[in-house]
């Protein structure tokens, strides 16, 4: 059975899959070679050290911490600004995600100028400060700015997510709570977990915070080895060790996500009646609200200070906006590059059983969870052996965000369609489409939300993307992330500024446009009722305001 | 804020958005502005050289290099292509490039970086004109390398703390006075550095207790320089060892920035390093890139580095610092060939082994 629906795989989609996997693999291809130097036995001796093995601890215990309480935290905001009468409901959807535009190294400075001993905090107040170094420190922030990939792929889940068995649950008598945790909880598992990987393989790969609030992880030691020895064996090594962690991570999460798959919908959803929060609105509001002081105020806060500085002391901010504007291009180019790469294989793996299409899906997850100098000089190194033309052109710099950022869209996608059983296609077919057909009428569409939701992260995380935009961009081509990085690099804190506000600005935008779009979709699917497939719910229950 | 407004926070969102939209619109999608600059009367100097930009690597910013880099243009007429970056990481580049590195020229910001691509064979004898312009304290001691400018080590303080109760050499931070009042960056290039002189000039076993003697003191760690330099201006740590000049920048920015420096003679905690430049043995235009390595040293050049912005130690004999500093004489940095700096792997065996690293 399994065999057949690959073998059913149209050559239009797994042919470019594969293709796109090949480069995926590329970094891993060239961190194997240059750690093959070093001979197994020097190998395991390394990996065995107490030091690789503390880092692999801390960088474990540090990737779990934030995972859990990224989706204790994402999932219930989800809801509430998808399913609730929340108010201001989706300014909060835009809102909550917004601290993924922030950089974690801008966001880690954020919260040391804020609250360290004789930071913004201590100063207004005349509290004491609190020193957000270490395990702690790291956790807090990378909560903040990565929880909004849970919160994004389970709100896209949910705008998607039938509420026919909802209703039904609640019809057949059990509560509101209950039908949340014994209904919606369960059929949110596939995109709970593929945004819970995207968070771990952020946090292993993340160099921005666990470097300004000082834990040592995996990521860190690697560039500290850059930073000194400039020794690539070792350097490879410890990349391994994160491709090694990656491979586990992964078969985790595909584990987690099996036991929700396929459960629900049949292609034809109605718009969910808002759930009303009656007393817990404000509660409700509290918490969303404090979501977006802490990961999106407080930084724009402190960086609009240093931009008053900047605008006082008369710092030029044309430079800033071309910056922007050359940001903006390859945000735009790197994200349509990243998504149509990521189609072929998120319908494939989306839509087949093979152990092939199952095998590329997972192999797109490791650019995304090296270090990005990692895989920028792999890039660099193959780049310009086998196509000198494109070195250090604004192809190349696309290619390595495809590489880097493809899982955030294979993700979202592939989720999305795992929510629609399909018999949909399945009744295409049988009604005369060709596969093609039915792939371009059927299947795209029903992607259509995750398309938007994973290309709304990716321009995000290309927006803040540094070592292959300062490696492999064409020379000079200054983007709002490497003026940041530059001054902050030499203490030109005020000429930081305006780019650092500028990225955070321009991430408002693709989360406005998937939220719009999800406002606009949810009516336009609205079914007759003589399509409805299981009617066992009163029409008054279905009725959408 | 209107009525209307207040019930459509999305257009809210929008609004704010609105002018970074029309920015990015407004403005036609031209393409990348290199910052090349041009003469058409390119006549000076290289007649074997490649035609082609002559391209620079620079770890050093674009805001501190980048008039000066303009000026080589504007006076040669030669065009110049710059890839700004970080130090390490545009040295692992080339060393990833191969034979097949587009840079001509190489702009580090420390002697470890300008040591490895030497020691990988990177780069070509400069010519005795130009090395014999620069203290060979300062230069490679194959000629294949060049300081251009230096940064001392030193102390940077809190204004509160009286003179008579600062220490004088790194050596006694070990002190229990000192306990977690102050920071390092163990991570960064310039303290590795300092710590490889200190091995060198004291000895393995000297160094190690000095290191170990700061952890049992809990030291605070920071990622680098310019956090020391703001967690002493908050208070959270009284001291902290940096390069000299990250304060001179805070004090441009702010003239009452609360922090002092304290430069430390004749101690090996006072160490100058040094910023420079290599000419790539690939490169096609070896002409130009002579011609700009002599063009970082010239008077000119060297004079505009000792300025008051950038801070730093021309090293052109003959051009003098900022009066606001002291003097490389008065400083009396320990002698010691800079060259032998890019030797990290011990230093790092010994943060890693003691666990200064994690």
């Amino acid at each position: 059975m399994a065999r057949r629906r690959g073998a059913g795989t149209h050559p239009a989609v797994w042919l470019p899959a594969v293709v796109v996997a090949l480069l995926m693999i590329v970094p891993v291809l060239h961190l194997a070679l240059a750690a093959a130097e070093l001979g197994p036995v020097t190998a395991l001796t390394e990996v065995a050290s107490d030091r690789t093995l503390r880092l692999i601890g801390r960088t474990l215990l540090l990737a779990a911490a934030v995972t859990a309480a990224s989706m204790v935290l994402a999932v219930p905001i989800a809801w509430l600004t998808i399913r609730t009468d929340l108010p201001a409901r989706r300014a909060f959807a835009v809102a909550t995600a917004l601290p993924l535009a922030v950089p974690t190294y801008v966001g880690s400075y954020a919260l040391i100028a804020a609250i360290a001993p004789g930071g913004l905090v201590a100063d207004l107040t005349g509290l004491p400060g609190v020193r957000p170094y270490g395990f702690w420190g790291a956790f807090a922030a990378l909560t903040v700015f990565a929880s909004p990939y849970v919160l994004v792929t389970v709100q896209a889940a949910l705008a998607g997510l039938d509420p026919a068995l909802e209703d039904a649950s609640r019809t057949l008598g059990r509560g509101r709570w209950r039908t949340f945790l014994t209904v919606t909880l369960p059929a949110l598992r596939p995109a709970t977990a593929a945004g819970a990987l995207l968070v771990a393989l952020y946090v292993i790969s993340d160099f921005g915070a666990v470097s300004m609030l000082r834990y040592s992880t995996l990521t860190r030691a690697i560039h500290t080895e850059y930073r000194a020895s400039f020794d690539r064996s070792r350097i490879a090594l410890l990349g391994l060790v994160l491709v090694a962690m990656t491979v586990v991570l992964l078969v985790a999460e595909a584990r987690a996500a099996r036991g929700g798959a396929g459960t629900y919908a049949v292609g034809v959803r109605r718009r969910a009646e808002p759930v009303p929060l009656g007393r817990w609105r404000w509660p409700a509001v509290a918490l969303c609200g404090a979501v977006v002081v802490v990961g999106v105020v407080v930084p724009m806060v402190v960086v609009a200070s240093w931009s008053w500085a900047a605008l006082e002391a008369g710092e030029p901010i044309a430079a800033a906006f071309d910056a922007a504007r050359r940001s903006l291009v390859a945000a735009a180019l790197g994200t349509v590059a990243t998504v149509l790469a990521a189609l072929p294989i998120a319908v494939w793996s989306g839509r087949s059983r093979s152990r092939a299409a199952r095998l590329v899906e997972r192999a797109s997850f490791t650019g995304f969870a090296l270090p990005g100098i990692v895989v920028a000089i792999a890039l660099v190194f193959v780049g310009i052996r086998l196509v000198p033309a494109l070195y250090q052109t604004l192809a190349m710099l696309v290619v390595a965000y495809v590489v880097l950022f493809l899982p955030q869209a294979v993700g979202a996608v592939r989720s999305t369609l795992l929510q629609v059983d399909d018999d949909v296609e399945s009744a295409a077919r049988l009604l005369g489409a060709s596969r093609l057909a039915t792939l371009w009428r059927v299947t795209l569409p029903l992607a259509a939300q995750g398309t938007f939701a994973g290309g709304a992260l990716v321009f995000l995380t290309v927006l803040k993307e540094l070592p292959a935009t300062l490696l492999l961009a064409p020379t000079g081509y200054d983007t709002l992330a490497t003026r940041v990085w530059s001054a902050t690099s030499e203490a030109f804190f005020a000429r930081a500024a305006l780019p650092a506000l500028l990225v955070i600005l321009l991430g408002v935008v693709p989360l406005m446009l998937v939220s719009a779009r999800r406002g606009a979709l949810a009516p336009a699917v609205q079914p007759r009722s003589d399509v409805e497939k299981d009617s066992t719910v009163p029409s008054t229950l279905t009725a959408t305001g | 804020m209107s009525r209307s407004l207040r019930h459509r926070p999305s257009a809210v969102l929008l609004l704010l958005a609105l002018p970074v939209l029309l920015v990015a619109c407004g403005e036609a999608v031209d393409g990348p502005t290199a910052p090349t600059t041009s003469a058409p009367d390119a006549s000076a100097g290289g007649g074997a050289d490649a035609d082609g930009p002559l391209v620079v690597y620079s770890g050093r910013s674009e805001d501190l290099v980048g008039p000066i880099l303009e000026g080589f243009a504007a006076m040669t007429g030669r065009e110049l292509e710059v890839r700004y970056g970080d130090t390490a990481e545009l040295a692992a580049a080339i060393l990833a490039e191969g034979d097949a590195s587009p840079a001509d020229v190489f702009f580090g910001q420390d002697a470890g970086a300008l040591g490895a691509l030497e020691a990988a064979g990177r780069f070509a004898e400069l010519d005795a004109e130009t090395l014999g312009l620069v203290d060979p304290a300062y230069r490679s001691s194959a000629g294949r390398w060049v300081g251009v400018t230096g940064r001392a080590r030193v102390l940077v303080h809190a204004p509160d703390l009286a003179a008579a109760d600062l220490p004088d050499s790194v050596g006694e931070l070990t002190d229990p006075v000192w306990r977690g009042r102050v920071g390092w960056a163990p991570t960064n290039a310039s303290f590795q550095a300092f710590v490889t002189a200190l091995r060198l000039l004291e000895g393995e076993d000297a160094a190690r207790a000095w290191v170990e003697g700061m952890l049992a003191n809990d030291v605070q760690v920071y990622e680098k320089n310019t956090a020391i330099v703001e967690a002493v201006g908050r208070g959270e740590i009284d001291l902290g060892l940096t390069n000299h000049y990250y304060l001179l920048r805070y004090l441009a920015e702010d003239p009452d920035y609360p922090a002092v420096n304290r430069f430390l003679p004749g101690d090996v905690g006072g160490l100058v390093n040094v910023a420079g430049v290599g000419v790539l043995s690939t490169s096609e235009r070896p002409t130009g890139a002579a011609e700009l390595v002599a063009h970082l040293l010239s008077e000119e050049v060297q004079r505009s580095f000792a300025g008051a912005a950038a801070g730093e130690y021309p090293m052109r004999a003959g051009v003098e610092a900022s009066d606001r500093l002291p003097t490389l004489v008065e400083l009396a940095p320990p002698a010691l060939d800079l060259g032998r700096l890019e030797d990290l792997e011990g230093t790092l065996a010994l943060l890693r082994e003691v666990g200064a690293l994690d």
